[in-house]
Parts: C-alpha cells; sequence; structure tokens
C-alpha cells in the first residue's frame, strides 16, 4: 500500500505462513466468514480463525449467553458448533468460496483424543494453513479443570495433536492462570508452533432486579476494549520468554492498537469483540493501518517485532 | 449486494407514549428493510453492545420504533434529543412472511411487542389483505398506540389482563369471545403470551421472539435458539419463526 509515494508493507509470517497482513477475525466473532460477506469483502483480511471446532455437534448453553460491561462484554456462547465433519463438508467449502488466504482452524475438545481426532480430521483440508488449539475448555478426564490452567495438559495435547498433523500447531491460551509464561513454555516444548493469546478472562455479573446471574451460565468470558492492557502485558510476558510466534489477541479495535500489540511481540493480531460492535471492523483496522504506521515511523509490519 | 455502510441516523422525534414506553422517528436509509417485523441495532455512546429495537413503521426514509425504558441502555436512549445522530445497523433479522396469511389473518399484539405488529398490519393494508389486531396488555395503563392502530380502519380489538379497557384476559379470551375464526395469526409479544399462541391455537402461524444479542447479524451465536430443524439464530433465521419450528419445553 502507498500513502504519498511512500510504501507501506503490512504483510507479516507466522512461520512460514504468510498473511497479507496481521489482522484476523477472532475465532467465535466471525462464524466460518462467509455470513460476514453482507458487509464487505472478506478477501481483505489476513487470515480468519473459524469458530471454534468439536468432535461432535454442540448446541452450547442455555440463554442469555451475553452480558454487557463497562468496555466489554461477557458470553457464554458454550461452543456451539455443527461438529468436525459438517465443518468440512458444509461450512469450509462455504468459507473456501468467500475467503483464498490462510484460514486458521480452531479446535477445541474435552478429551485430549478429542483434540487428537479432530486435528486428524481437518489435516489435509485446503487452506487451512494454521490449526489453534482452544485450551480453555475442562478437561473431562481430568476433573473438569481447564486444560489450560495446567502445563502437563497442555503439553500433553500439543504432543498428541502434533503426532497427527503436519500442520502448524499454535496454542491459544487462557489468561486465567496464575503464570501465564509456564504454560507458554509448556507448549512451546511439548512442540507447539506458536501461540495465541489471550482467550477471554472468566467473569460475571448479576442483575440487581433479579438478584441472578446475567448469563444462564453464570460465569462467562469477559471480552472488549477493558481486556487489551492485560493482553498486552501477557504478550509481552510470553513473546519475550518463547521463541515461537506470538499472534496477539484481547480488546483490540483500532489499527494503533495492532501496532501496540505487534510492538508488544505479536506477529499477528486477532481481531473479536470490536466485529460484534462494527460488522466492518477488521476492514476499518486493515484500511486504517498505513496511516497509522506512518503516523509512528513505521514502514514494514514485519519488521516491528523480531 | 453489500449492506449499505452508511449507518448515521439522526433522531427526528424521540417522546413519551405510555407509562414505561417511549416513540422515536429517525431519519437515515431504509432502502434495505424487505420484510414487516425486522429490527435495527442501535449504538448508544457509552455502553459496549448495540441495542436491537423492532421497527415499528417505515415511511419514505422516516423509521419509527417504540421501546420500553428497562435499563441503562435505553434510558439514555429516552433522553436523546431530536438532531441527535445515532449509529445504526438496519434491516436485520428474517421478518414476517406474509405470504402465508391465508384469508383470515388474525395479528396478536402483547406489551411492547404490538410496534412491530403495525407495520405487519400496515404492510398488508398495502397488500389489500384485511387483517383482524387483537392487542393485550397488563391494564389501560400500560396501553400503546391504539389510536394509530384505530385509524387504520380494520377489525380491532383490545384486552387488558385487569379488564380496565376492552376484554377482560388475554387475546386469546378476545378471539372466542368475538367468535372469531382467523385461519392464519402472527403474534409478537411477551414468551408467555407466545406459548399459549403456538399452544392453544390450533390454526399455523409466526411468531416473534425476542433474545438477548451481542452482534445482532449472525456472528456470535448469544441468541441461539433450538428448533425442529436444528439451532436458528433468533438475529438472522427470526426473530420470527413459523409456529411448527419451535419446541416448548
Amino acid at each position: 500500500m502507498e500513502i504519498e509515494g511512500k510504501e507501506f508493507d503490512l504483510s507479516v509470517r507466522l512461520n512460514d505462513v504468510r498473511l497479507k497482513n496481521p489482522v484476523i477475525p477472532a475465532s467465535g466473532c466471525f462464524g466460518y466468514g462467509y455470513g460476514m460477506t453482507d458487509y464487505y469483502d472478506i478477501d481483505i483480511l489476513g487470515s480468519i480463525s473459524f469458530k471454534g471446532t468439536t468432535l461432535n455437534p454442540r448446541y452450547g448453553n442455555p440463554l442469555p449467553r451475553v452480558a454487557e460491561c463497562t468496555s466489554g462484554m461477557i458470553n457464554s456462547v458454550g461452543l456451539q458448533n455443527p461438529g468436525i465433519d459438517a465443518v468440512i463438508s458444509d461450512e469450509l467449502p462455504k468459507m473456501r468460496e468467500a475467503f483464498h488466504g490462510p484460514i486458521i482452524a480452531n479446535i477445541s475438545g474435552f478429551s485430549v483424543d478429542e483434540y487428537r481426532e479432530c486435528c486428524h480430521r481437518i489435516d489435509g483440508q485446503p487452506q487451512v494453513e494454521i490449526i489453534e488449539l482452544n485450551v480453555s475448555c475442562p478437561n473431562v478426564h481430568g476433573g473438569g479443570m481447564s486444560f489450560g490452567t495446567c502445563p502437563e495438559s497442555v503439553a500433553e495435547v500439543v504432543k498428541a495433536v502434533k503426532g497427527v498433523t503436519s500442520i502448524p500447531v499454535f496454542v491459544k491460551l487462557s489468561p486465567n492462570v496464575t503464570d501465564i509464561v509456564t504454560i507458554a513454555l509448556a507448549a512451546e516444548h511439548a512442540g507447539a508452533d506458536g501461540l495465541c493469546l489471550i482467550n477471554t478472562l472468566l467473569g460475571m455479573r448479576i442483575d440487581l432486579r433479579t438478584r441472578k446471574p446475567v448469563v444462564a451460565n453464570v460465569m462467562g468470558g469477559f471480552s472488549g476494549p477493558a481486556v487489551f492492557p492485560v493482553a498486552l502485558r501477557m504478550i509481552y510476558q510470553v513473546a519475550n520468554a518463547c521463541s515461537i510466534p506470538v499472534i496477539g489477541c484481547g480488546g483490540v479495535s483500532t489499527a494503533e492498537d495492532v501496532l501496540e500489540m505487534m510492538m508488544a511481540g505479536a506477529k499477528a493480531v486477532e481481531v473479536g469483540t470490536a466485529n460484534l460492535i462494527n460488522p466492518w471492523a477488521c476492514r476499518d483496522i486493515i484500511d486504517n493501518l498505513p496511516d497509522a504506521m506512518d503516523r509512528y515511523g513505521i514502514s514494514s509490519l514485519d519488521s516491528i517485532c523480531k | 449486494m453489500k449492506r449499505n455502510n452508511d449507518t448515521n441516523y439522526t433522531i427526528v422525534d424521540n417522546r413519551w407514549i405510555g407509562t414505561n414506553t417511549m416513540l422515536m422517528v429517525l431519519e437515515g436509509p431504509t432502502d434495505e428493510f424487505t420484510m414487516p417485523g425486522q429490527f435495527i441495532n442501535i449504538a448508544i455512546p457509552g455502553f459496549t453492545l448495540r441495542r436491537p429495537i423492532s421497527v415499528c413503521d417505515i415511511e419514505g426514509d422516516l423509521l419509527t420504533i417504540v421501546y420500553d425504558v428497562v435499563g441503562h441502555g435505553t434510558e439514555a436512549l429516552s433522553i436523546m434529543k431530536p438532531g441527535t445522530r445515532l449509529d445504526i445497523l438496519p434491516a436485520l433479522g428474517r421478518g414476517f412472511d406474509i405470504s402465508k396469511c391465508g384469508d383470515r389473518p388474525v395479528l396478536l399484539g402483547g406489551g411492547v411487542g404490538c410496534p412491530p405488529i403495525y407495520s405487519l398490519a400496515k404492510n398488508m393494508i398495502s397488500r389489500e389483505i384485511l387483517p383482524t389486531v387483537i392487542l393485550g396488555f397488563n391494564s389501560d395503563e400500560r396501553m400503546i398506540m391504539i389510536e394509530q392502530f384505530e385509524n387504520l380502519d380494520i377489525p380491532f380489538y383490545v384486552a387488558t389482563v385487569d379488564g380496565s379497557y376492552g376484554t377482560k384476559g388475554f387475546v386469546t379470551d378476545v378471539i372466542k369471545e368475538e367468535g372469531l375464526n382467523p385461519d392464519y395469526f402472527y403474534a409478537c409479544g411477551p414468551l408467555p403470551m407466545l406459548r399459549a399462541l403456538c399452544l392453544g391455537l390450533t390454526i399455523p402461524g409466526q411468531v416473534s421472539l425476542e433474545a438477548r444479542m451481542a452482534c445482532g447479524f449472525g456472528a456470535c451465536m448469544c441468541c441461539s435458539l433450538e428448533t425442529k430443524s436444528g439451532p436458528k439464530r433468533i438475529c438472522k433465521e427470526g426473530p420470527v419463526f413459523d409456529k411448527e419450528e419451535l419446541i416448548w419445553k
């Protein structure tokens, strides 16, 4: 892209995967992409992380699933998805019609076997160039504690899926831990090709009139601009401790947020809640990036972080 | 066709029409609306999530909504002055399908569910379909839009739960007492009313549901509903559903 004779290179690299820009709609905020073509041509995006997919279809949690918060929201959708086979047969073909870049497959599981089986089935699917493991789900064989809160569980999942796929595996880390660096290092040592952080922060709201939790599932994931500083801090810590690439995620809603997150160590950036407030959010961020880069003397995004 | 990028609307009027209910007229693009019963999603400065509100009427580039003041968001909306600009996503969801209406359609509105029934009735009249309208309220103090409906010059009845106006009881009591014989129904109102209609009426029909939403355009799955043909998004495949699709637990 060019402004007043100056060239701006928006492209970035995640290992061997090249994205034309660092902007990626985050999983769960963009469906499988094609539903957003009413609003703009999604082929402008760097990549798309598709809706968290499990082995079997899931309806998810009861309604209400959402609560308003100051500068953010809580959701407890509960991984509603049609299951990996329907994603491969129905959703991915429609996604590929509208988007021709690298796709990030967001995979969830409630057991190590489920992660392994999902990754095995997605392996070899055209355009799926990164697997993003959502390790925030409870481990049904591990007392229900989230995989992502235990370094050994994270390592176990990574090792299991690395054995069944040649697609680069990124681990999406939960911020609901005492020390995220320990978890990140466990993923790296187990063979993860990259990391994505942060997932949502566990939160809750109560309705003053009913004196009951607003979301039916009591608690849910807190996201939106309010979590940006927390995400930035964790990305900074993890990027400094690990040598695998980090995709930043958490409260990004402007081109300046993208630059700031990349300065903290992210090689690419996911945009989540902002899409739900402004369906054109990712397009607007991409459009505004060259101007923002110009303002801060940046000519190449890939050179921001080493 | 891509959605219109212009989401700027200007408030032309914003006034109380009931003890807890306001009417707002907005000026802006209306060309994307295709069915009565669709909704708009309003960004309210200072609040993260947009507020989804059903459309009550469209005349040229003027769009009318009627809303209950129920929380901080609608409270903020209620004090906005004419001339204020709002960022609004228009023409969301699938509204009422008029093509199925039969020969003697009845339109049933309950409380703040009455406004979309108004746009439906107007739409039908413009297509030379003559519907019967029945509105239900808790009491005469909570009644809204009576004059507008009376001016449509169609068979029109009101029920109040406490009997302070019209037929005492529910909208279904009007059907019985007046000996009406509809062959299709359209309804919007509180969930217990919709439930009673779907389970009680033997004729086919369509009902408009509501839910807490995040995006309002199908991206987040926060308003997903289990139906007989799988999960459906109230904001995208709805808010209007065929009675036959719905599962009542």
